[in-house]
């Protein structure tokens, strides 16, 4: 196996990785976030034993720095090992942002997650369980869930 | 597609944050510098010859590739045989270009940027190299005498395919050496090239 030069994943990756963090942080704290996830993953490229689904393997390091960046802001409240599921209310859109965002932000952590990953990057189902470590009909049901809620938030 | 999807779709669209600014991408490059994580940094230099794609480690210049050499196969080569950390980087070949910018002009007669060996495989071609970039501007050598530098004057048939395989030519400099009885003998990239480099160098009339 040989894995492809570092670039080439920056340049294939970038914008869906960006938009999965606008999405998940808002547009502001993005750039920042954007930073720590291609440092942590160009720190830990080499020692990577495979070259599937690398695009699931760089979203996956977005979401916990994701929720890294959360914690920080202190958002919502973190248990240390599980991922949050607690909602935060919508808020404001920032600064001319689709208000979509806002309610796809407010979503609880792996619905967020899988509306993004099938939604808006294209993601066949396997590659959202893959993603989110968890099985092809958990990630279904995410997706209908998180789908469903927004559906509900922006008939209100 | 449900009004839900669409309306998601559209906000990817109409965001203004569809993917990240070029400042963004910058600074990133800058940050994996500044704390080492780049192995392999890459840029391109202005030639006559159109661009050239440059790659430098922190031993120096490991390779250089004539346009025509596409830049996907390139990078591949150098993640395959080097490291797979191989980042866009222009601020760090930003001084083999400068060398080059001031060779093309006919203002520089040798490079002190150091080079990598790494990419050059086998005692003897490495060897045949090392003597090749000894050559003083404008000086030409035979493929024999070359051999004989580096150690075997029989080996002039390696000599050749080792010169073949020079991954920095232009730096080392391989248009030097030439057939003997006024051929020039063969070029990696293309023999016009080596003609013009031996022009420039004022060792052959253009």
């Amino acid at each position: 196996m040989s894995l492809p030069p570092f670039q080439v994943l920056i340049d294939s990756h970038g914008a869906v990785v960006h938009r999965f963090l606008v999405a998940s942080v808002g547009p502001i704290d993005a750039d920042d976030c954007f930073q720590e996830v291609w440092i942590a993953a160009l720190r830990a490229y080499p020692e990577l034993r495979s070259d599937d689904n690398l695009r699931g393997w760089l979203l996956k390091i977005a979401q916990r720095k994701a929720i890294d960046a959360h914690r920080a802001a202190g958002r919502r409240p973190a248990p240390a090992e599980s991922l949050p599921e607690i909602p935060v209310p919508p808020g404001e859109p920032i600064d001319g942002e689709p208000r979509l965002w806002a309610h796809v932000r407010a979503l609880p952590e792996k619905q967020r997650m899988a509306v993004f990953l099938r939604s808006v990057a294209d993601l066949e189902y396997a590659e959202v369980s893959a993603a989110l470590d968890c099985s092809e009909d958990a990630a279904r049901r995410n997706v209908h869930e998180g789908l469903k809620r927004l559906r509900e938030e922006l008939a209100r | 597609m449900s009004e839900v999807d669409r309306q998601l779709r559209n906000a990817v669209r109409e965001s203004r944050h569809g993917g990240p600014s070029q400042r963004a991408l910058d600074e990133l490059a800058a940050r994996a510098e500044r704390e080492g994580l780049i192995d392999v940094a890459y840029g391109q230099a202005d030639s006559p010859f159109g661009p050239l794609t440059v790659a430098t480690t922190d031993a120096g210049l490991v390779l250089l590739a004539y346009p025509e050499l596409s830049i996907d196969d390139v990078l591949e080569r150098l993640a395959r045989e080097i490291s797979p950390r191989v980042l866009a980087a222009p601020r760090r070949v930003d001084p083999i270009r400068r060398e080059l910018d001031e060779y093309f002009e006919g203002r520089r007669r040798e490079f002190d940027q150091p080079v990598d060996w790494r990419l050059v495989h086998g005692g003897f071609f490495e060897a045949i190299l090392r003597a090749t970039a000894e050559l003083g501007y404008g000086e030409t050598v035979s493929y024999r005498e070359i051999a004989e530098r580096a150690g075997n004057v029989k080996a002039v048939r390696a000599a050749g395919n080792g010169l073949g395989s020079n991954p920095v030519p232009i730096v080392v400099p391989c248009h030097r050496v030439v057939a003997t009885g006024g051929g020039l003998g063969g070029y990696t990239g293309g023999v016009e090239r080596k003609q013009q480099l031996l022009a420039l160098e004022g060792s052959l009339a253009a």
